[in-house]
């Protein structure tokens, strides 16, 4: 550990970042007095927040970030003329464990650059994660990505150290995928992704019978997207995720704004700006699949391709399908109660538990925290609340709740258009 | 009007629910000892705790009540708000008087007050879980200190001693004036000279710290650094999520 680890902490931490995963939820692991850390599922900690926004959880590092492949998204490809560094075994371990022991972190998120082939970078990954598990005995949270291309039985490996394992698809689209990376297609990432699937699969069937065989990749896996760097329309996308989804394994799908790293190639569009909106609808439309009972074709669909930018995807269907509102909140099933614009997971479980007891009102869903701005138009308690959606009319709605400009725009000032590409 | 006074703790409050039984009035005010009163008032009564009066209420209430919101009642007063006595004690009364568990009737004030006390108390030992940070001292101990704004280091604790169970380690409520101390072996309730610069500034003096500390506390704002994507800068998501009263600790902030 010297000044040479900083740097070398430094280089490989920006060639991480770029990787958006950092949960450290999903799975729970007393220690026991057996050795260091434990997890606690549930959400997960984060421990701290970068001038981003984006949570810290793990220790987000690479073990190397040479890499013999050329995908055109990537911050790491081997045309990019940037700091190289490899972190040794024992740095990365030390690094984890005394960082840990200080609270700065959950446990180690770990990937690498492709060096020489996949199986030879496997390799070196599983022998970092087996070095903590086994002779560090290390206990708390590991992430560990698999790389594309990698052998059965080395991904039967790692899994039995990992807590969490990712491919990350990255395009969503087969076509783009092998027009931005040569060397990858569907089939170098669905191959792991499987092993990982069966290997869970059969690690349940055999603990069944036998209760103290190790658990297998016990928080599943999850994968990434990046959004904005190909034509791909956001149908496109949340079909992919509500697929993923239908897996057994795959706990969470991250979307990922596409930043211009790699300016100089012409196969990129240019942004100007990451299309943080855009991700940020997605992870909404994301989390109406995962908890809210929504079918993807009702977010999305050949009608409407692509997220509404200015409201948030619940809205958007609420508006397109008038005909389901009001909704009495006295009555309507929890499935319904939780479709309702500004009715969350938490108040719309308060309201059917409450009901039993007497009439709620508005003045309860309003103590019970449901965004009443958006709520009135589209549900009944009994009392004269507002006009409905059916009574304003969709459009006349969405004016309402559409978030003003910050700037007032003088309409009597001529703007010339230069056109925006 | 009738006040309660009592001494603003668990046990006090079920003794005093016991008494408004027993003396068949109940309070319209609940106060700690040593507050003002108000201008007019008809009496004031004050509760002297007794541990098996508050052992009936407490009986009482297991009977009433499921086991999670018995906790949820316990927890929630660990945030000490002088405005959820009166609360608690009416969801006691409620709770008592109802034929049935009142627990899921989100439409009352007072259990949605103490359902919502109870989250905050929850999601403040998150944040300790989250936030404190540790710095190693030559000895081989762990210190942490923070300024939780509910009590919640009770609730933490187990957590820290089974994570950290090989190492021994401080943490240290300074709002509160106690803190725990882990041998490696049994928790020790401790209070402890607060006049000492590393209880004032939260940094423990050069000349006790381990020698690799200062190391990894670069280490780790190196890192902070470098993990940040400059094009995506969002500092108000930073201070939701982070709130600032917490960075006078944080190693990251620091330095």
């Amino acid at each position: 550990m010297t000044e040479e680890t900083l740097n070398k902490l430094r280089i490989l931490t920006e060639s991480a970042k770029y990787d958006v995963s950092c949960s450290s939820s999903g799975t729970v692991r007393a220690n026991r007095g057996q050795g260091v850390g434990n997890t606690v599922g549930g959400v997960g900690i984060c421990h701290s927040f970068a001038d981003d926004g984006r949570c810290i959880s793990l220790l987000k590092v690479m073990l190397t970030n040479y890499c013999i492949y050329d995908c055109a998204y990537c911050i790491n490809r081997t045309s990019n003329d940037i700091p190289r560094a490899t972190l040794s075994v024992s740095e990365l371990v030390e690094l984890t464990m005394e960082f840990y022991r200080r609270n700065y972190i959950e446990g180690l998120f770990l990937s690498s650059g492709v060096v020489r082939n996949p199986d030879y970078t496997m390799e070196r990954l599983v022998r970092v994660v087996k070095d903590l598990r086994t002779i560090h005995r290390f206990n708390g949270y590991i992430h560990l990505k698999s790389i594309p291309g990698a052998s059965r039985e080395l991904v039967s490996e790692a899994g039995l150290y990992a807590d969490r394992m990712s491919v990350n698809i990255e395009i969503p689209n087969e076509n783009s995928l092998k027009l931005l990376a040569p060397e990858k297609n569907f089939q170098s990432v669905y191959e792991p992704m499987k092993f990982i699937q069966q290997g869970v699969l059969e690690n349940k069937e055999e603990r069944r019978h036998l209760r103290h065989v190790p658990r297998f990749v016990p928080a599943g896996q999850s994968t990434q997207m990046i959004v904005g760097a190909t034509p791909d329309r956001d149908r496109d996308i949340l079909r992919l995720s509500s697929a993923l989804y239908a897996r057994p394994t795959m706990r969470r799908v991250y979307y990922s704004g596409y930043i211009h790293v790699n300016t100089y190639d012409k196969r990129l569009p240019i942004l100007k700006q990451p299309p943080l909106v855009r991700e940020n609808r997605l992870y909404q439309a994301d989390w109406l699949l995962r908890f809210y009972q929504f079918k993807v074709d009702e977010i999305v669909n050949d009608t409407h391709p692509d997220l509404d930018l200015e409201i948030d995807p619940k809205l958007a269907w609420a508006l397109r399908h008038p005909e389901q509102f009001p909704v009495d909140i006295n009555k309507a099933d929890y499935e319904m109660i939780l479709r309702v614009p500004g009715i969350g997971v938490k108040s719309a479980t308060l309201i059917v538990n409450s009901r039993r007891f007497g009439r709620v009102t508005s003045f309860h869903l309003k103590k019970m925290g449901v965004v009443m701005k958006k709520a009135k138009y589209f549900i009944t308690c009994g009392e004269l609340l507002s006009p409905s959606v059916n009574e304003l009319h969709p459009e006349n709605v969405r004016r309402l709740l559409v978030p003003k400009p910050k700037r007032n725009i003088d309409e009597r000032q001529l703007t010339l258009d230069f056109g925006s590409t | 009007m009738t006040i309660f006074v009592f001494d603003r703790t668990l046990d006090g409050l079920l003794t005093a629910v016991f008494d408004a039984y027993s003396r068949r009035s109940f309070p319209d005010i609940l106060q700690g000892e040593g507050c003002p009163l108000p201008l007019f008032y008809d009496e004031v009564h004050t509760v002297i705790t007794d541990d098996s009066k508050a052992g009936r209420v407490w009986k009482a209430l297991q009977k009433k009540l499921s086991p999670e919101a018995l906790t949820s009642l316990a927890v929630s007063y660990l945030s000490e708000l002088p405005e959820l006595d009166i609360h608690l004690f009416r969801y006691v009364c409620k709770a008592i008087d109802s034929p049935a568990s009142i627990e899921c009737n989100f439409a009352d004030e007072d259990v949605l007050f103490v359902v919502n006390t109870f989250r905050k108390v929850r999601y403040e030992r998150l944040r300790m879980m989250q936030f404190i940070r540790f710095q190693k001292a030559a000895d081989g101990t762990y210190f942490g200190i923070m300024e939780p704004i509910y009590n919640v280091l009770p609730l933490a604790i187990e957590h820290f001693r089974d994570r950290f169970s090989d190492q021994p380690f401080l943490i240290y409520d300074k709002r509160r004036h106690y803190g725990y101390y882990y041998d490696g072996q049994e928790l020790t309730h401790v209070t402890l000279d607060e006049s000492l610069p590393h209880f004032v500034t939260g940094k423990l003096d050069e000349a006790l710290l381990d020698k690799d500390e200062k190391l990894f506390q670069d280490l780790w704002r190196t890192y902070f650094k470098a993990i940040c994507i400059r094009e995506r800068l969002n500092p108000r998501k930073q201070k939701k999520d982070m709130p600032v009263r917490y960075w006078k600790y944080l190693t990251e902030k620091q330095g």
